[in-house]
């Protein structure tokens, strides 16, 4: 069985985030790394094409400046191979313009049976890539899984709703986006570091994969102002000598809720 | 302007996120909910808050709602009644809708907005990013429909004293392979108590908290406190609790008068679910922790000191 993950590659979520004032676009000048929602993903397509006994799990991933340090993570897990799309006309895409670019390189890398996804970015959580690489594939698709098994060209998936979860089965090609902690990704181990080295990654551009109108122009909006929030007055920060739980206790007293 | 609303039910009622767009909706222009499944039992109360049409699919079947009420959505506009605008709840069912939709009408999408204005034919949502600190103003370019979804809370519902929505069928297309998806069993994860994104009082804990099991306190100061407990999506992802409790970006969004945030460092994700609350208390070790940047009464201390102290305390009343 062949497996292919779309994964993005971020700026470090730990550095605070910023916009660059030109563009108003998220900064994502310096070095990026594997979005960890993506790590949950690609350690499913690892144990579900180890437990299908053959076949290989494939990467796609868009992002500036041919960055490939968070695809070689992935790699160094145990993917074969990638295909990234980077091309400076990409810049300000939208989410649509970036399905349809991931839906190509999907159809390049000759498609796969099963297509796996986090539910959402942890930078730019638009959260409707997956479901729509799926309609632009023409494949049906199960969102929000945190549960997924694979048996008779079909998938059974727990799918995530708002009160609890529901069943659900859907015949392969299926496009999949996972929950964080559908499964615990593994270390890279130092001899999967090295392997992913020397494994391929195609680099391609937009027009390499037909997708044409992208950028701020193929967007179809604008962002037409920045502002700050207005913000919480400051509050009464104490340390603990023993007695904070009383201050909470009186805090609670004089709002009358106890 | 012409604004369609996808319109969610849960136990025969419509969601308050609905509510929340369709009052909002009524202020902009002419409304028509748009729902998938079968209308009856609520288009009173889609009328009631301002409605005046609702599109209904009829059963789906155990189709997802996604790629069905989004094929539904197409053919009415191909069939001549194109809207100008398209919200949706910000919800698992909303962002597959608004996605499905956005590939078939070749229409980008807005999602996690919390304000919209319309001026003329022009429509600007608003976004807060960088955990709610910076609000972002995007205006669609070209023509409609536009596409937007809303973070739940974003508006207050207000009832209008409508009529009950005329109900108008809007059938499921073919969808040939994309309808694949079946649901076989729904499971709903049972709470005692208040509602999490309803309750007055929400406990929150957080990986601080150091395992699963210290859990417990927060259930009992909780149910002390008549609130409901919540969770970082940090321990959700550890298994400790399910995903029904998150508070965030990702799962819940509260604003409760009282928000105690226990172990919780206040990663972005966390604060955009709990930052509308009206008094937040922090408990945490590390003074240099975010949540202390948000917090009205902040204590700089260990959670496993200062909750069995407070639940002690509480109990004692």
């Amino acid at each position: 069985m062949n497996v292919i993950v779309c994964v993005k590659q971020i700026p470090d979520p730990a550095a605070p985030g910023a916009l660059d004032p030109s563009t108003n676009t998220l900064k994502r000048d310096g070095k990026l790394i594997l979005d960890e929602s993506d790590s949950y993903g690609v350690e499913m397509a690892l144990q579900l094409v180890d437990k299908a006994g053959g076949g290989e799990v494939s990467l796609v991933s868009m992002a500036p400046n041919g960055e490939v340090s968070g695809l070689r993570t992935a790699l160094a897990m145990g993917a074969a191979k990638g295909i990234l799309i980077s091309d400076p006309a990409l810049q300000g895409s939208d989410a649509l313009t970036t399905a349809k670019l991931l839906a190509a390189a999907i159809t390049r890398a000759g498609g796969a049976d099963l297509i796996i996804a986090a539910t959402e970015s942890s930078d730019g959580y638009t959260g409707t890539v997956p479901e729509m690489i799926a309609e632009v594939l023409g494949l049906p698709s199960v969102t929000f899984a945190k549960a997924l098994t694979i048996a008779d060209g079909k998938l059974d998936a727990q799918r995530q709703t708002e009160d609890g979860y529901d069943d659900v089965t859907c015949p392969l090609p299926a496009v999949v986006s996972v929950t964080a902690g559908v499964v615990e990704p593994r270390y890279p181990s130092f001899k999967g570091i090295m392997a992913a080295k020397s494994k391929p990654v195609d680099t391609v551009t937009a027009a390499d994969l037909g997708v044409t109108s992208v950028g701020w122009a193929g967007a179809g909006q604008t962002i037409t102002n920045v502002g700050q929030a207005e913000a919480r007055a400051a509050g009464t920060i104490v340390e603990d000598d023993g007695e904070g739980f009383a201050k909470i206790v009186s805090y609670l007293e004089n709002l009358k809720v106890i | 302007m012409k604004i369609w609303v996808f319109a969610q039910e849960a136990a025969g009622a419509p969601t308050s996120g609905t509510l929340e767009l369709i009052t909002k909706a009524r202020s902009l222009g002419d409304v028509t909910a748009f729902v998938g499944g079968d209308a009856s039992g609520v288009a009173a109360a889609l009328g009631e808050y301002g409605a005046a049409k609702v599109y209904a699919t009829g059963d789906l079947g155990g189709k997802l709602h996604g790629v069905a009420v989004a094929g539904a959505m197409k053919a009415v506009i191909d069939g001549g009644d194109a809207p100008d605008l398209i919200v949706f709840p910000q919800t698992t069912e909303g962002r597959d809708v608004v996605a499905r939709l956005s590939v078939k009408l070749d229409k980008t999408v807005l999602t996690n907005n919390t304000g919209i204005a319309v001026e003329g034919d022009t429509v600007s949502v608003t976004t807060p990013i960088f955990g709610g600190n910076t609000l972002v103003t995007t205006t669609f370019t070209g023509t409609g429909p536009f596409l937007a979804a809303f973070r739940p809370k974003s508006f207050v519902a207000e009832s209008a004293g409508g009529a009950a929505a005329e109900v108008v069928a809007a059938p499921v297309p073919d969808l040939g392979a994309t309808g694949g998806a079946t649901v076989t069993a729904v499971h709903v994860e049972e709470s005692s108590g208040p509602k999490l994104d309803e309750a007055a009082i929400v406990v929150s804990g957080g990986r601080g908290l150091g395992e699963a099991d210290k859990y417990a306190m927060i259930e009992t100061l909780a149910k002390l406190l008549k609130g409901a407990p919540g969770a970082s999506r940090a321990i959700v992802d550890a298994g400790w609790v399910p995903y029904s409790y998150q508070v965030g970006q990702t799962g819940k969004v509260v604003k409760p008068t009282v928000y105690i945030a226990a172990g919780i460092s206040g990663a972005t994700q966390h604060m955009v679910g709990m930052k509308g609350a009206k008094n937040i208390i922090a408990i945490n070790k590390d003074k240099e922790a975010p949540i202390f940047g948000i917090a009205d009464l902040g204590i700089v201390g260990d959670v496993h000191k200062v909750l069995p102290k407070l639940i002690e305390a509480l109990q004692g009343r």
